[in-house]
């Protein structure tokens, strides 16, 4: 089939990985939830917007249907 | 049928300018929508053509005046906004002031998801392309329903039924499964009641962004006193023989099985009505109200109470749904029963064993799930209450369409939420039709000789060729013909419009 212009994607970086988590005592697994935990909440923290309180607010849409 | 029937979506995106909460939403939304039209297209822009639509049109068998509809209600209006088709089937345009895109019609609940993601990133790349005009603000897009201030807007499933199928039959059945199907479908939201304000510390959260904003159980409307069961018939096919059921209450999922599952276990329960295979009357008392507790009960207990007197919780009432679906697809189907069919039913049993176990063990499937773990994690960390403007930023940021911004793909890149379709998959459904529709047609033909299609719609492709005083109209009132396996060859081998529908008209 014929292409149309296609424009530059994004790289495989948004590509999902899965991570095998070994079975092993309750607390080391514990302690591995608490760091993926903080892992996330890190690596969010850096994309969230700054100034929750007026991005917030100023999102403000019409009704659709 | 089995989860296999004609089937597409139809999502309206929120929209802001960065920097300019006053920004007029329809120039903003045009502007995407034509940063991608005039970036991809190769040639002339063809037309929605409009002949064939009657948003008035009721399924109860009326039309509604149009002097005492809504101005909202004339979506058959050409107000001049942008609208396109795009190669692979789908329309891109500006509805009231969203921009929206309706995908092709598709067959099945995996191609459902597949072409709604590839509108995802058709709407990234149109927000990318709008950035790069000189003078112009970033425009920002968000995958959900509501801006938490009383505004909501739509993510529209349509379902084609057999027209022999009684609407009240429809309405009895389909309303105790839409008023608990939220437990699995919900995409999740920060704030209770229309405008967000009812928030207690208590109860900040709830499954669904679009339940508070339902208010009748049946009727015409879509964007005032919305309907759980919403009548607009515009078939867009031989109404003799179909209908669309077109439905409204959904939310806008970002997760690929929130979605699978929402139009798989819809399309099953559809196809059990239409075989007249329920049995029993599943009917909740106070629909509307109860729509409403149930999103705001994550913990899942909220027990409804049945017109038979039964009181069970969404989960439960879902689960006589599953269990029906169980045996009509082994009376119907046995051994022979679709791959996608047996699979949306393991995967709907799963999730509502889990749902009702520990709702958290959905995290990594379930749109609603995921976020309130994220959420919950948030306030455990920071000791941050339900009106806390970062956890309100943080339910807007997971729809952001931005990989890089949105949370929902920060989840999905980093393995938290599972995926069933890669991304060059997805890539591809930007550009290529479904192969199994009309909307294979449809996307060739705006692929192909996109100099000579003067318009088009669902149910037609409008040609204006050279040396012909009129258009040529090309009907596809069929969905399920136009498709590969029937024009396939024929477009491969017709070099120019002309020979295509001189062979078509011959």
């Amino acid at each position: 089939m014929a292409q149309e212009q296609k424009q530059p994607r994004r790289s495989s970086q948004d590509e999902t990985t899965t991570e095998e988590v070994a079975e092993t005592d309750v607390a080391e697994r514990k302690e591995m939830i608490d760091e993926d935990v903080d892992a996330i909440l890190d690596e969010i923290d850096e994309v969230l917007e700054s100034n929750a309180e007026d991005f917030v607010k100023s999102f403000i849409q019409k009704g659709g249907q | 049928m089995s989860v296999r029937r004609v089937m597409g979506t139809e999502v309206e995106y929120g929209i802001s300018v960065q920097g300019q909460p006053t920004a007029n939403p329809m120039v903003a939304s045009s502007q995407v929508v034509n940063a991608y039209a005039s970036s991809t297209a190769k040639a002339r822009r063809a037309r929605w053509d409009f002949e064939e639509e009657s948003p008035l049109r009721d399924a109860r068998g009326f039309d509604m005046a149009r002097q005492v509809a809504d101005p909202t209600q004339l979506t058959d209006e050409d107000l001049g906004l942008a609208n396109v088709i795009l190669t692979n089937g789908a329309r891109l345009y500006v509805d009231h002031a969203h921009p929206e895109y309706s995908s092709p019609e598709v067959t099945t609940p995996l191609d459902v998801v597949r072409w709604e993601k590839a509108g995802e990133q058709v709407m990234l790349d149109a927000s990318r392309m709008a950035a790069q005009v000189p003078g112009t603000a970033p425009i920002l897009l968000y995958k959900n329903n509501t801006d938490n201030k009383g505004a909501s807007y739509g993510a529209h499933e349509n379902y084609l039924m057999r027209r022999s199928t009684h609407f009240a039959e429809i309405v009895r059945h389909l309303t105790p499964f839409f008023v608990t199907r939220q437990v699995v479908t919900g995409a999740g939201r920060v704030g209770i009641g229309q405008d967000g304000r009812d928030a207690t510390p208590e109860h900040g959260f709830q499954i669904s962004q679009r339940s508070d904003y339902f208010e009748v159980e049946v009727g015409l409307e879509t964007t005032l006193k919305r309907p759980i069961i919403n009548t607009r018939d515009e078939p867009h096919a031989d109404p003799a023989v179909y209908r669309r059921l077109h439905v409204i209450l959904g939310d806008a999922n970002l997760a690929e099985i929130s979605i699978y599952l929402k139009v798989g276990t819809t399309s099953l329960v559809l196809a059990m009505i239409e075989d007249g295979f329920i049995d029993r009357d599943l009917s909740v008392e106070g629909a509307v109200r109860s729509l409403r507790e149930v999103s705001h009960d994550p913990t899942l207990k909220h027990l409804l109470t049945l017109r038979d007197g039964r009181r069970l919780t969404a989960v439960q009432l879902q689960m006589e749904y599953l269990e029906l679906a169980r045996k009509y697809v082994e009376d119907r189907y046995g051994v022979d029963a679709d791959d996608q069919t047996v699979d949306v039913l393991a995967r709907w049993e799963s999730v509502l064993d889990r749902l009702e176990r520990d709702p958290m063990e959905c995290a990594e499937e379930l749109d609603w799930v995921a976020k309130l773990k994220l959420l919950q994690q948030y306030r455990d960390r920071d000791h941050l209450d339900w009106d806390d403007a970062k956890l309100h930023l943080i339910d807007l940021q997971y729809a952001d369409v931005r990989p890089d911004k949105g949370l929902y793909h920060r989840l999905a890149a980093s393995g938290r939420i599972r995926r069933l379709l890669d991304d060059a998959t997805i890539e591809a459904a930007m550009h290529d039709p479904p192969v199994d529709t009309r909307a294979y047609f449809r996307g060739r033909c705006l692929d192909k000789y996109a100099d000579s299609v003067a318009a088009a719609s669902w149910d037609s492709v409008i040609f204006d060729l050279p040396g012909r005083e009129s258009l040529q109209r090309v009907p596809t009132i069929d969905p399920l013909r136009g498709t590969r396996a029937h024009v396939g060859e024929l477009i491969d081998r017709s070099d120019s419009a002309q020979a295509l529908v001189a062979a078509i008209t011959r």
